[in-house]
């Protein structure tokens, strides 16, 4: 392996933390690299540090850059600690754990000038910097010493960073020790075994280093109080438990099967029946994703609150089921937890690249709803908010996550229990349909908002039955190729889109008096705008900031256009997917809108966007 | 199960009291002749008698000719006519909302040999408690007559030339994927397919029925295996049914040798009369060797080729759903309560 170190990578000298300027302690604001192997376990070290630094009530943020892999690829888990609160990727990384050979030069390379490297004493280094400071680890006499079983040897192996990082940084050992046993679900044999190796090597660290790096962290309040650590597709699948899901249908896909896997967690626990155990819902995996949209379809229409978890190439496959459950107008949630595209793309890193494709899916004439959450607790909201929407309007909703967001474990505010009862919608039952005399139209606007009445099959009458299909119809529900028919129906769901604007979650705006300058955008990007706006504030460029949270968008959105002289278009995605639709929904303000888009597989950092606002401007 | 009656003024109703009238729907718009509207007249003539309540109905379907067929039956109950080779999907959405319904998948050839074979074989799979009608004609009727898999080697047809590809066997597919009910019948065959309709209805899980349906427009010609004159000619009936109605008194003709009692599921008999006296519809493996016998052939057998004598689960147990169909849960078996959330984030 050739390591060229006189030149610092590109990427590390841009960046306005790159020097650690002044001299003195730096506490809780710096990131950590670990740079392991994946399939070795040191995800949970990961998250025992990550858990424990929360707890110590510093904010902190952890990314998890992973591979298309099983096994014996790298892997990086970057955790950013802000004393300020900023929790969105910052490039720079201050200290660096060094536990994988295949990429040991370019992670000690990277690190920023003034950082510290920790690594595995095994590893070379390949040049040796002058402006870092270098801790070895004997991980594998530890392990050896610490005498562990022989096949849980590799997987506790990255407990070691865990304690001489403790040890170095001061991180708290009672809290790492409740993050462990968190972590194991209170299993006393595996928290003995873990912690075990952990004390061993802090110890060590005690007694064999010589800290002379100004970095460590130190207990906070003010900001972690009350909130809990989660990742984003468990908040989702919690909505839905709340939201009262009760079908679903999916097909395996990263980033989107632990939305799954943590639906078939919760159901069993929260929704099993008290009387007789049995099941309040169903979990089907399917055959491919187009089967699974079908099911969710064929769920919907008969009454049940059904959903599916996707991602890029299964939204693809459900084009044209989607289509048909917009025409025939049928409810169906769909979380599509984005990767980059497209194509198989890179499977393991996160995007907004979906936005477009699943805003118009299908072919013909159509939109859909999309919702955006931006952290856990939105996900959540909007796991059974999706349901009431789709139900009132009798149409799929697709709740547009990403990879970033549902993956990663983010700090959050609390999840607020729903606060109205669930609205099923305009369904007719039996007694209404005996009232009404047998005599209703599936697709007659009764109520001047393009939404018309269903009923259920299985009402028992026998007047409620109507023929649901994919084909032209006309008011009854009945097969009609008139144009009259056709255009009617058409222009009855452009007003169901329009009442759709006014039902779906409101955009949030915060705007600074004296701005010119206002920034849209979504989703997971949030913490990094936050940031961002700061930045640019700092540098004289006063903004406000107004954060979608579904499309299709209403008139907050056009005002808040009008108010400023340039509007930036922020989006994790190559092609400012966002912009264009903004553009082709209000085009007198095309002037206006800047796109800001970017997409290389990593979430969106403030520093990139801070600088290309101004660069815009 | 019901019987029908005759009233006073000498209408013929069912058990539940209605004329047979109640199970029509629309007028068909397919050709005329065209054998997929026979089946829809033999689904009314059974539904009828059993005393079906069609408003527990659901009438499933893709697309194609025979897709447009629920239009023309049961008019008191919900269809859903979705996408090409897809009714597999939308139907097992629809049987796990609703347990209670009595869901009904018209497909054709097209639908169910072609593009959708794989939605077919999952649905079987999963036995997915449905009635799986195939309106099998060996044609794309609807696009105007392309060959369909189900095809015969060697066919001709006017516009799509010779078929040089072997047909797939909708009843050996469905044995591989372990049907648990697999029949075939002809639709120049009322008896027959009524007999085995009201069996299949009985079926707990999937039951499948390929019905060779003539095309009359696109392959009616004397040499297609799907045509009128073939099936009347080179039809080997496996066996004969008689369907006996769970209440009734069940009587042997001990000397008859050639018949076979088969207990449905739902506790229903049905009686076979063995044609082929060495035919045992409970063997699958016998059941595949005579399929691929009769292929060989160019013949095809009608009748129940296969009947499950072990129960396997069908997926509404494998779900272990509650009795309350799951479209009818109210709120409060739906929602959680505001102390299970407040337990939830204690944990997070």
């Amino acid at each position: 392996m050739t390591v060229v170190l006189e030149k610092a990578p590109p990427e590390a000298t841009e960046r306005r933390e790159d020097v650690i300027a002044g001299p003195g302690p730096k506490i809780d604001n710096f990131s950590i690299n670990f740079a392991t192997v994946n399939g070795s376990g040191s995800q949970t070290s990961n998250g025992v540090l990550l858990r424990a630094l929360f707890k110590m009530g510093i904010p902190v943020s952890g990314k998890n850059m992973f591979p298309s892999n099983i096994q014996g690829m790298p892997t990086w888990y970057i955790i950013r600690l802000s004393e300020d609160g900023y929790l969105g990727r910052r490039d720079p990384y201050e200290i660096v754990v060094c536990m994988n050979s295949r990429t040991v030069a370019d992670d000690m390379a990277r690190v920023a000038p003034g950082g510290v490297v920790i690594y595995d004493d095994t590893l070379p280094i390949a040049a040796r910097r002058e402006d870092v400071t270098y801790y070895p680890m004997p991980v594998a006499q530890l392990v050896k010493e610490a005498k562990l079983p022989f096949e849980l040897r590799d997987y506790i192996a990255n407990m070691v960073y865990v304690g001489v990082l403790a040890q170095l940084l001061d991180i708290e050992m009672a809290e790492i020790e409740a993050a462990v046993s968190w972590n194991f679900g209170g299993k006393p044999k595996p928290i003995a075994l873990n912690m075990n190796m952990v004390r061993r090597a802090f110890q060590w660290a005690e007694a064999n280093l010589v800290k002379t790096d100004p970095f460590r962290v130190e207990r906070m309040t003010g900001f972690n109080e009350g909130k809990i650590l989660v990742d984003g597709n468990s908040a989702a699948a919690l909505g839905a438990v709340f939201g009262g899901v009760s079908f679903v249908a999916w097909y395996p896909i990263t980033p989107a099967s632990s939305l799954v896997d943590a639906l078939m967690k919760y159901l069993p626990q929260m929704r099993s029946d008290d009387a007789t155990g049995k099941a309040t819902f169903a979990v089907i995996q399917a055959e491919d994703e187009l089967a699974a949209l079908g099911m969710v379809i064929g769920a919907g229409w008969a009454g049940a609150r059904a959903m599916t978890s996707t991602s890029g190439p299964g939204l693809d496959l459900m084009g044209e089921f989607a289509g048909l459950a917009y025409f025939a107008e049928v409810p169906a949630v769909v979380w599509d937890v984005q990767r980059i595209g497209p194509s198989t793309g890179l499977p393991t890193r996160t995007s907004q690249g979906d936005i477009a494709a699943a805003y118009y899916l299908s072919h013909g004439d159509k939109r859909h709803v999309l919702l955006f959450p931006a952290d856990p607790q939105e996900c959540f909201e909007f796991g059974w908010r999706s349901f009431d929407l789709a139900e009132r309007l009798q149409t799929p909703v697709f709740v547009m996550s990403d990879l970033d967001l549902g993956m990663n474990v983010w700090i959050s505010d609390p999840f607020e229990y729903p606060p109205t009862p669930m609205d099923r919608g305009k369904v007719l039952d039996l007694e209404q349909i005996r009232e009404i005399g047998g005599s209703w139209a599936r697709y007659k606007d009764v109520n001047g908002d393009g939404i018309t009445y269903r009923t259920l099959p299985g009402t028992p009458h026998p007047a409620a039955a109507y023929f649901t299909r994919g084909t032209g119809h006309d008011e009854n529900a009945r097969y009609s190729e008139r144009p009259e028919d056709w255009e009617r129906n058409m222009n009855r769901l452009a007003c169901k889109f329009n009442t759709a604007r006014t039902l779906v979650p409101e955009p949030v705006a915060d705007e600074a008096a004296r701005a010119r300058v206002g920034i849209i955008s979504v989703g997971s990007n949030h913490t990094a705008i936050v940031e961002a706006r700061d930045l640019l504030t700092a540098a004289g460029i006063e903004n406000s900031y107004m954060r979608l949270r579904a499309l299709p968008i209403n008139d907050a959105v056009r005002d808040f256009i009008n108010r400023y002289e340039r509007i930036c278009v922020v989006e994790n995605n190559h092609d400012g997917q966002l912009y264009q639709i903004l553009l082709s929904e209000e085009p007198c303000c095309g002037e206006k809108l800047v796109s800001i888009a970017r997409c290389n597989g990593w979430p969106l950092t403030a520093d990139w966007i801070a600088e290309t606002i101004q660069r815009m401007l | 199960m019901a019987t029908t009656v005759e009233t006073a003024r000498g209408a013929k109703v069912n058990a539940l009291g209605l004329d047979k009238n109640a199970y029509k729907a629309a007028p068909s718009t397919l050709c005329k002749g065209c054998g997929h509207d026979t089946i829809s007249q033999r689904i009314m003539n059974v539904a009828w008698e059993l005393g079906l309540d069609q408003t527990q109905v659901v009438k499933m379907s893709g697309i194609g000719c025979s897709s447009k067929s629920p239009a023309y039956f049961l008019g008191w109950s919900h269809a859903f006519n979705g996408v090409h080779g897809r009714m597999p999907a939308t139907a097992t959405g629809a049987a796990v909302a609703n347990r209670d319904l009595t869901v009904i998948g018209v497909s054709g050839d097209g639908d169910t040999a072609s593009i959708g074979t794989g939605q077919f074989k999952h649905a079987v799979r999963r036995n997915v408690p449905m009635l799986y009608i195939v309106e099998n004609n060996g044609v794309y009727g609807l696009t105007k007559g392309q060959f369909s898999a189900t095809a015969d080697l060697g066919q001709k047809l006017k516009y799509a030339g010779v078929n040089n590809l072997p047909p797939l066997d909708i009843c050996m597919e469905a044995l591989a994927a372990n049907a648990t009910f697999v029949a075939r019948s002809f639709a120049g065959d009322p008896r027959q397919v009524e007999s085995l309709l009201r069996a299949a209805f009985s079926h707990r899980g999937i039951a499948v029925l390929d019905i060779i349906s003539p095309c009359v427009t696109f392959n009616n010609h004397d040499d297609s295996s799907k045509s009128y004159s073939w099936g009347k000619e080179r039809e080997f009936p496996l066996n004969e049914l008689n369907f006996i109605p769970d209440y009734a008194e069940i009587t042997i003709d001990a000397a008859y040798k050639g018949e076979l009692q088969v207990e449905m599921h739902d506790g229903t008999k049905i009686m076979l009369k063995k044609l082929d006296p060495n035919y045992d519809p409970t063997d699958k493996l016998n059941a595949l060797r005579v399929l691929e016998e009769a292929r060989q052939k160019q013949q095809f057998i009608t009748g129940l080729i296969y009947v499950s004598e072990k129960e396997r689960p069908d997926l509404h147990e494998l779900l272990q759903l509650v009795d309350t169909p799951l479209a009818y849960l109210p709120e409060e078996k739906l929602r959680p309560s505001r102390e299970a959330l407040a337990e939830l984030l204690a944990t997070l």
